[in-house]
């Protein structure tokens, strides 16, 4: 039997918008996988300890605070350093402005999910683009 | 990565690899963690057990900062029930521990208990055993919050914390039965709430009729505040030590390994029996011979364990 998929959900940054980490880390539940919550309030550091400790597949931020460019390039980043990014799938969610999420990807953010979205459409996205066997 | 040499290089990613590889029964990490088996039992295993919402983890922070206090290095596995529906869970007792995250002396470890029963999941051991390889000081186990026979934590720890809180009330009594037995030092968390005296009390008084040498001591704390703390951190290292001078911890980890052997022949036996399609297939024409009545369960059964007796490739 396939192991279950897991996933690390993380907010960083100062903002305390935990509504949004929650649904999402409900959903994925409800969906089969293993969801690691860190709490509020995480750095990069924290985060990205966090990933490498639970071996993860999955490394899910939430951020609402605007502080998004900077945060999330910076935990794939760190990822990379520890070199365990080639293994994780990075996603973001939150108030993102559309303008920002070309960027985003480009430093190594699989996809952006902002408002609106269904939760189906991230389960089926991690369930297809997962980066490691289960 | 080489597995085998980054564990015991204390590379924390191949300590990781080798728990979600234990975590499906990985032959590759079996084998590893056999091969190492000589470098495992320095370690000191700590169960941290109670009802849900007790503070467990909250105490798991603060007693593994202590330990740190003295320089000691700490491994922490917290178990979460896993849906029995979905087969998801959400694992949240880091939330807790969020200092400890980057400490480099620190390692954290949530595991769902898939389906296992006990407070723990099938490869909790197997995560204690590559901890104790990394090379941990101490390892501490959360298990999920438990009500009346999830004493598996028994089976795995050397010292078992017990963590109540005030205003459970009758639920002492309705847990003696079950959990209470199991505590070799006692903890009342949230004694900034009313009652922590009686409870304290309480337990004081179940635990008169525990006729043993070791008397487990009740402290009450704050995990909160971090208040008490010291008196409950040398409690448990009095249990230690207590152990280890009266020549039981020997005698407590030679008892768990008989029971942890026995569960791996069952497992192992099991996968042989029922472990793949073709398997469960010859089982499933074999019920049918017994619904009609043309066999009986019995020699079925004799006959497919006497099929892996004699044949090892069975
Ligand atoms: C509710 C809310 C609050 C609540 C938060 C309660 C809580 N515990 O979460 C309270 C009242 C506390 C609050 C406070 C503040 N807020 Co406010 N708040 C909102 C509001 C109205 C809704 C957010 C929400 O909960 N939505 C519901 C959840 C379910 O949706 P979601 O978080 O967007 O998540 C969905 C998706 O984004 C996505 N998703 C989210 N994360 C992730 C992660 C992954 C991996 C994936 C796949 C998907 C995903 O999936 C979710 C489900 O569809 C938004 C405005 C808005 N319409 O978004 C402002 C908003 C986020 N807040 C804002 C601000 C400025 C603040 C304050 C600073 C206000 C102030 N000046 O005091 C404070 C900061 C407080 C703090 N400590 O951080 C701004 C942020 C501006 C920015 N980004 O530049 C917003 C956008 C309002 C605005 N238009 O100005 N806020
Ligand atoms: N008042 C008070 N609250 C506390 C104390 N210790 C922990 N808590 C709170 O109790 C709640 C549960 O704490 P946890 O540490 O998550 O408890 P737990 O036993 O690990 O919970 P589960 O793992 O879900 O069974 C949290 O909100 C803590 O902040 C304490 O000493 N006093
Ligand atoms: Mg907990």
């Amino acid at each position: 039997m396939a192991r279950p998929i897991r996933v690390l959900v993380a907010k960083p940054g100062l903002d305390g918008h935990d509504r949004g980490a929650k649904v999402i880390a409900r959903a994925l539940r409800d969906a089969g996988m293993e969801v690691i919550y860190t709490g509020l309030r995480q750095t990069p550091e924290q985060i990205v300890a966090a990933a490498l400790q639970e071996d993860v597949d999955v490394v899910a931020l939430s951020i609402l605070s605007g502080a998004h460019n900077h945060l999330l390039p910076k935990v794939v980043d760190l990822l990379k350093k520890e070199n365990v990014y080639d293994e994780m799938l990075v996603l973001g969610g939150g108030v993102i402005p559309d303008e920002d999420i070309p960027g985003l990807k480009e430093s190594g953010l699989a996809e952006i999910f902002t408002p609106g979205t269904p939760t189906q459409v991230t389960i089926d996205f991690i369930k297809e683009n997962l980066k490691r066997g289960l | 990565m080489n597995l085998e040499k980054g564990i015991l290089n204390k590379d924390k990613r191949a300590a990781a690899r080798l728990i979600t590889m234990m975590e499906s029964n990985d032959p590759e990490a079996i084998r590893i963690i056999s091969k190492l088996y000589s470098h495992t039992g320095k370690a000191k295993v700590i169960g941290i057990t109670g009802p849900p919402g007790a503070g467990k983890s909250t105490l798991t922070d603060k007693l593994a900062k202590r330990l740190r206090q003295e320089n000691k290095t700490v491994g922490i596995i917290a178990v979460d029930p896993t849906s029995p529906f979905t087969g998801g869970s959400i694992l949240g007792d880091r939330v807790r521990m969020t200092d400890l995250y980057t400490d480099p002396g620190v390692f954290i470890r949530s595991m769902g208990t898939r389906g296992h029963l006990g407070g723990l999941s099938k490869a909790t051991l197997g995560a204690v055993k590559v901890l104790d390889i990394y090379g941990f000081d101490y390892i501490f186990i959360e298990t999920v919050g438990v009500g009346q026979s999830e004493v598996d934590i028994v089976k795995a720890a050397d010292s078992v914390l017990l963590v109540m809180v005030p205003g459970l009330g009758d639920d002492i009594q309705a847990i003696k039965a079950g959990i209470m037995e199991i505590g070799d030092v006692f903890a009342v968390n949230k004694a900034d709430r009313e009652g922590a005296n009686r409870t304290q009390v309480e337990i004081e008084m179940m635990l008169e009729y525990n006729h043993s040498q070791w008397k487990p001591p009740v402290t009450q704390v704050v995990a909160l505040h971090n208040k008490g703390i010291d008196d409950l951190y040398d409690n448990i290292i009095k249990h230690l030590n207590y152990l280890e001078t009266t020549g039981q911890l020997i005698e407590k980890r030679q008892q768990n390994s008989e029971l942890e052997i026995i569960d791996l022949i069952q497992r192992d036996l099991m996968e042989r029996l029922v472990g793949n399609e073709e398997k469960r297939t010859t089982i499933s024409e074999m019920a049918r011979m017994v619904a009609n009545r043309q066999l009986d369960p019995y020699t079925v059964s004799d006959n497919l364990v006497k099929k892996i007796i004699a044949n090892d490739n069975f």
